[in-house]
């Protein structure tokens, strides 16, 4: 039994069903809070447990009383019927992480952020395998100017939360989107474009939240022997929820 | 100059016939055949695609992921490459010397390669000709013929293979692009655990890696005049060479021996490889042709391997592959072998040595360390040399101050066999070919030769022994005038 269910926790909160499954939410929640406050893991990719929702990529979709809508930014509504591990929504979510896959350069054997990486783990809790996205095009150039920081361009699925962290906490703005579209991309704010020329430092918050391996610590790849990385022992529906519940205890 | 049979005099009017892909080899190599009316040998060449790509592809990319990036240059031997790249950065990160533990762990690694790769290659790809003939039917001739003949021999290969994939899952994490090594040491030490799965087994693996050294010495006297005039071809030798004189497959200095056993070159740092080793290129193939700088591209090709190395060595440093060697030796005292059959008992005699080197590296402590990684001062580029399988790799790199790779040249096993290679397949077509129609088995032998040397044509994963073998006869003007198609 989860502990958002425990009797006398919360006996008046209202409720919704998440496949079937009571889960009880306080008003200020999202389907997503709610949801994995009670220890249900729905996958997501650009929410963040201390950042305000984003709705941007749209991997955590639901259904609504039948309705598609994004989980992380749509409030919780007491009665509601939600569907999150249909067949339907589950084809719906592969095929759009499969699109991120398509859309960068994701090469799972040889990028260090393998077994750590959510984007993989999100992959693999969808039932994706890793011989779908063999494509490889090394046509963004790295940035590595900076002395102990790497951008690997390649792998930002433009969740913004790395602009997120450097605006909002580190007041910094190190990094913004740039362009529309399919041209929209990561950039930093120098006038020079290099990472060098910003005031990005290793304990900046920026430097933890990137979901896939854009921002990476200089000279620690593979540091970390397989087996004991961050996924490799329980999958991301377990990890999630710890760090959510982690992230959010005190405020609820 | 170019070499007899490199290139014929007039190709006009020769008929051409192409073996491709050539079968049971690692990855996709063709050969190509001129002949005249009269079916005399006119041009033999075995052509490989070479991978240049790769060297490109990791240029821009840093440093600390080549060790793992290396590995998609080949399914079969991710883990030479690995630990080639290992070393070559070892050095970018200023560790001239890793920790015991770090060196022992990939030791272990290494040897666990050699063993699966040299069992995979002599009991699954070079076995069928060895036990069933060299035009024996194709039906028979593979490893579904093994298995129903020689049950025993096909599981002891398998298993065998097994045990040395273990060995690699335990010390780089999986056992294909595993994570183990990493500039300046390994990201794991093995653990008792780990270690006590692999130990029991080895009185086992031993007990079949003497047969396996056995075996391969019958199969060569059973046919002994046959196999040592079979595409044989006089060379130098080139491999690493451990401290005074030892074996070692995964550290040493380079030698190289002259075709009668005299050192060319001895005790040079990897480091200064080019200073030694210059690389030819010719119009018709895209794979270069290494040879020693001072003997020029006439003279200077060479050998590398097992057969190379044990007799490149002044002594296998464990017992019982040492007793196979001198045994081996001994059959021609005073003069080196350059049979290419014989890497088959050089290539069994190794598998021992490192079941060997395995057992007693399981019984190390040093393996259990925690003190894995070491630094010294940032140079800007290393080179990283290691006795692959298939003989000497070579990765060099250069990494710029933003930890970037600039340069890199990877010099594989396969391609220092290249002239060589060459020389065993005309040598065969001259004896076996020439002024005959050309049929599938009389064909075989031409990749009999190949097989030897246990190339890994393209670094490349494929099914093994599947490959369909499409031999096309072309008139002059290129007309296909008929088709052999094997499966
Ligand atoms: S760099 Fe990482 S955190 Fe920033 S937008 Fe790209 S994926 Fe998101
Ligand atoms: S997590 Fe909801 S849209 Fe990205
Ligand atoms: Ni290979």
């Amino acid at each position: 039994m989860s502990d958002a269910t425990k009797p006398g926790d919360a006996p008046s909160l209202p409720t919704f069903t998440l496949d079937g499954h009571d889960v009880p939410f306080t008003p200020d929640q999202t389907i997503l809070q709610a949801a994995m406050a009670a220890g249900h893991y729905i996958p997501h990719l650009c929410f963040h447990p201390e950042f305000k929702p984003h709705g941007s990529c749209k991997v955590c979709t639901v259904k609504v009383d039948g309705r598609t809508m994004a989980s992380c930014t749509t409030q919780a509504r007491a009665g509601a019927e939600i569907e999150s591990s249909s067949d339907e929504v589950r084809d719906l979510r592969r095929n759009l992480v499969q699109f991120l896959f398509t859309e960068g350069n994701h090469f799972c054997p040889s990028c260090e952020q393998s077994g750590d990486c959510k984007l993989q783990a999100v992959a693999y809790e969808l039932g994706m395998t890793s011989s779908h996205f063999t494509q490889m095009f090394p046509d963004r150039p790295v940035d590595a100017s900076h002395p102990d920081v790497l951008l690997d361009f390649n792998r930002c699925i433009l969740c913004e939360l790395c602009v997120r962290a450097s605006a909002e906490v580190d007041g910094k703005d190190v990094f913004a989107l740039s362009g529309r579209g399919i041209k929209k991309h990561l950039i930093v704010n120098a006038e020079s474009g290099r990472l060098a020329d910003t005031r990005l430092a290793v304990e900046d918050k920026a430097m933890s939240v990137c979901p896939v391996g854009v921002i990476l610590r200089k000279r620690r790849g593979f540091r970390v022997p397989i087996g004991q990385r961050t996924y490799d022992a329980r999958p991301i529906s377990e990890v999630a929820v710890d760090q959510y519940r982690r992230a959010t205890r005190g405020d609820e | 100059m170019t070499f007899v049979l490199e290139k014929a005099a007039a190709p006009a009017g020769l008929r051409r016939i192409v073996i491709d892909p050539v079968s049971r080899v690692e990855g996709h190599g063709k050969v190509t055949i001129l002949l005249d009316a009269d079916n005399r040998v006119h041009q033999v060449r075995l052509h490989i695609v070479e991978f240049r790509g790769f060297e490109r592809f990791i240029q821009g990319r840093p440093y600390w992921e080549v060790p793992v990036m290396v590995q998609r240059l080949c399914g079969i031997c991710p883990v030479s490459h690995h630990l080639a790249a290992s070393k070559a950065l070892d050095l970018v990160v200023g560790a001239k010397k890793l920790t015991r533990t770090a060196e022992k762990c990939r030791r272990l690694m290494h040897y666990g390669q050699i063993l699966q790769s040299h069992a995979l290659h002599f009991y699954h790809l070079a076995s069928p000709d060895l036990l069933f003939g060299f035009d024996a039917p194709v039906a028979k001739r593979n490893v579904v013929g093994v298995i129903a003949e020689h049950p025993e021999l096909a599981t002891q290969g398998v298993l065998l293979r097994k045990f040395g994939q273990e060995v690699i899952r335990i010390t780089a994490g999986k056992r294909v692009h595993g994570t183990g090594a990493i500039p300046g040491g390994v990201n794991k030490s093995v653990t008792h655990a780990e270690r006590d799965e692999l130990l029991p087994q080895m009185p086992q693996i031993l007990a079949w890696a003497r047969g396996a050294v056995r075996i391969a010495v019958d199969l060569h006297r059973a046919h002994q005049e046959e196999y040592d005039g079979f595409g044989y071809v006089r060379s130098n030798l080139l491999s690493l060479v451990g401290k005074n004189g030892d074996l070692d497959l995964y550290d040493g200095t380079l030698r190289a021996r002259d075709a009668d056993g005299g050192i060319l070159f001895d005790g040079v740092d990897s480091q200064n490889y080019r200073a030694h080793l210059k690389e030819d290129v010719r119009s018709w193939s895209y794979m270069k042709f290494p040879f020693i700088g001072s003997l020029g591209a006439d003279l200077g090709w060479y050998k590398v391997g097992p057969l190379a190395r044990i007799q490149n060595c002044d002594r296998i440093p464990t017992p019982l592959a040492e007793e196979a060697r001198q045994e081996f030796l001994a059959r021609s005292p005073g003069k080196l072998v350059h049979a290419p059959l014989a890497y088959h008992t050089a290539r069994m005699i190794e598998l021992l040595h490192a079941a060997e080197v395995i057992d007693g590296l399981l019984r190390d402590d040093d393996l259990h360390g925690d003190d894995l990684v070491a630094k010294g001062p940032r140079q800007i580029q290393g080179v990283g040399i290691i006795e692959a399988p298939r003989g000497t790799l070579i990765h060099h790199y250069e990494v710029d101050s933003q930890d970037l790779v600039t340069m890199c040249n990877l010099i594989v096993s396969t391609t220092h066999n290249n002239q060589a290679m060459n020389e065993a397949i005309r040598e065969v077509a001259r004896k076996y070919l020439d002024g005959k129609e050309p049929t599938e088995g009389l064909l075989n032998h031409v990749e009999v030769a190949i097989r030897a040397f246990d190339p890994c044509l393209s670094c490349a994963t494929h099914a093994l022994g599947k490959m369909p073998l499409v031999v096309e006869l072309r008139s002059a003007d290129g007309a296909l005038v008929e088709e052999i198609v094997r499966e």
